[in-house]
């Protein structure tokens, strides 16, 4: 395991914000560790990089006890949500600090970053500063740097948290394919659950100040161990007395086995998708079907149909 | 119409205030032209005034850059009991009289006070002497550099340091290749405030020198000096020379304060 986490409390005052956590994290994995805000998980990842002491409990990187250890000593990598570029340096010289720190010779450094600022695609700007540069090219500096010691893990937090929507996307894909690249053990801070989904390997959810569930993408989607998890992962709906994935729900124009009644109030067509919003047993429910099945059972607000989840949907009971 | 009745008010407080006693001080001075001035100054008292104060001024600077970045650090970055009470502390020269700051020391310090009398004993005389003098001046000058330094590293956030504490860097190298690099301009527009306000300082040093002329007389007291010796080209002369400094160091401060809002962009 590339990092051990076993029971640790930390307390802001007399705030609780991590409650006997444990987390194993698999050398060369990418990890999220997936929550609302407020959950604990950038206090977990600053416990993890020694940013942070923990009240009790143990962290071991790569098999050595680290709960004592300074930042300073742990060999992590570490890339902020607001980059935390130095903004007195040029990008050569962000991205060399690290070495420069190490006493490594000149050529050496050189050679180095260059490398880097290359894998991130900032070759051209090495002579610039940090506020010449865009939020997107400031974060993938902080990740070159953050690179650049040849940490034995390597910690995001909320990396692309400031960025606009559009760099955001660009980022998430490009990150996963660095990673292929580079295999460094990485585990990044999101409270976008689409995020987790499209980069991460393993998926982390923390709530409350607790591990909540832990397992690969698919599981954590298909298998929620709670409403709470089956709620922050994806879109539900409830019928029944149960949660369900909208997709997963079949419409029939009559009375089915299993199935409850339902009074459309609305359609709305988005694109390839289209919402059936209905009335099930009092309350407000939707389905998420496609154009074509939509068009061919003609709803329209009203209309009474029968609800049922589709064979195989993953479904929670709610308690009553 | 009103606009121009203020506008009218302030120019003349302005006039009557600043601009016409400077400019009677540098008429009388360079009114008989410019050797008058330089013999002035150049007399031995005059010469050994200008040492004192460099001196006195000198030690106080670096004694106070010192305690200043410390202190702001302590201020801004860490979590202490008293962290309140020290901030209070800080500004207490800004509002206690120099007079009362000189008096005070002499209380601690005084041959005849237990403190000064142990120190007078390991043949360290305080009061009379430069070391008083530097002690008067460090605590008139006090919160000057902290002052200067403390908005900006509160800006500057600690992330930076973070993020080169991650990349291995020991709490020293952090402080010389971040910290420092950040909060320089704050550094030397407080440093230069700091500067002209030991330069200036009378009150305090008054008291604690003795006024011993060719001894503990800096150049403000030689002014007073020879001022009720009634040798007022002296006294005007080196009145000059202290306005002087105080333009160049207000030129000083006022080149330094823009980059900083630049760098703290």
């Amino acid at each position: 395991m590339a990092i051990e986490v076993r029971d640790v409390n930390k307390s802001f005052g007399t705030t609780p914000v991590l409650h006997d956590v444990s987390l194993d994290v698999a050398a060369g994995s990418l990890t999220a560790l997936l929550g609302p805000s407020g959950g604990g998980k950038s206090t977990l990842l600053r416990v993890i990089a020694g940013l942070e002491r923990p009240d009790t409990g143990t962290v071991r990187i790569s098999g050595v006890d680290a709960t004592r250890l300074s930042p300073q000593r742990r060999n992590v990598g570490f890339v902020f949500q607001h980059y935390a570029a130095f903004k007195h340096l040029t990008v050569f010289r962000n991205v060399a600090f690290g070495l420069e720190i190490r006493k490594r010779p000149k050529a050496e450094i050189r050679k180095r970053v260059m490398e880097l600022l290359e894998l991130v695609h900032l070759e051209k700007l090495a002579d610039r500063y940090p506020s010449q540069l865009s939020g997107g090219q400031r974060q993938r500096m902080a990740l070159a740097r953050a690179l650049a010691v040849e940490p034995q893990v390597l910690l995001l937090d909320e990396p692309f948290g400031a960025l606009d929507a559009q760099v955001r996307k660009e980022l998430r894909t490009w990150l996963r394919r660095l990673h292929d690249e580079v295999h460094v053990t990485t585990v990044f801070v999101t409270h976008d659950q689409e995020e987790a989904i499209e980069v991460a390997d393993t998926i982390v959810v923390l709530a409350g100040g607790e591990v909540v569930q832990a397992g690969s993408p698919g599981e954590v989607y298909d298998n929620p161990a709670n409403p709470f998890v089956m709620r922050f992962l994806g879109p539900v709906t409830e019928i029944g007395g149960s949660l369900v994935r909208p997709h997963d729900i079949e419409i029939s124009p009559g009375p089915v086995e299993g199935g409850s009644p339902a009074v459309v109030s609305r359609v709305v067509r988005l694109g390839f998708e289209v919402r059936v919003e209905v009335k099930v047993g009092g309350h407000d429910a939707w389905v998420q079907v496609t154009r074509e099945q939509a068009d061919r059972l003609g709803l329209g607000p009203g209309d009474t149909i029968h609800l049922r989840p589709v064979p195989g949907a993953r479904s929670l009971a709610l308690a009553l | 119409m009103a606009k121009h009745a203020l506008r009218l008010v302030a120019v003349a407080y302005v006039l009557f205030l600043l601009v016409l006693p400077v400019i009677l001080i540098i008429w009388r001075t360079f009114g008989d032209g410019l050797a008058p001035f330089v013999e002035a100054l150049t007399s031995p008292s005059a010469l050994h005034a200008f040492k004192v104060t460099l001196t006195v001024a000198g030690w106080a600077v670096v004694a106070n850059t010192v305690f200043g970045v410390v202190t702001a650090i302590l201020l801004v970055r860490h979590q202490f009991p008293g962290k309140q009470l020290l901030g209070a502390f800080i500004d207490l020269p800004m509002a206690v009289s120099p007079v009362v700051v000189g008096l005070a020391l002499i209380l601690v310090y005084g041959r005849f006070a237990p403190f000064g009398g142990l120190l007078e004993s390991w043949g360290i005389q305080v009061i009379f002497s430069t070391p008083g003098m530097v002690l008067a001046t460090v605590f008139v000058a006090l919160p000057l550099v902290v002052r200067a330094i403390v908005p900006v590293l509160e800006e500057l956030g600690d992330e930076q340091e973070q993020a080169a504490h991650t990349l291995g860097a020991s709490r020293l190298q952090t402080f010389v290749r971040i910290t420092l690099p950040g909060i320089r301009w704050a550094l030397g527009y407080g440093i230069v405030l700091c500067l002209a306000r030991s330069l200036g300082e009378y009150g305090a040093v008054a008291v604690v020198s003795g006024r011993l002329v060719d001894q503990t007389q800096t150049l403000t007291l030689f002014v007073e000096e020879r001022f009720q010796n009634f040798d007022q080209p002296a006294a005007f002369a080196a009145a000059t020379a202290l306005a002087l400094i105080a333009v160049v160091t207000l030129l000083l401060t006022k080149l330094l304060r823009p980059k900083d809002r630049i760098d703290g962009n």
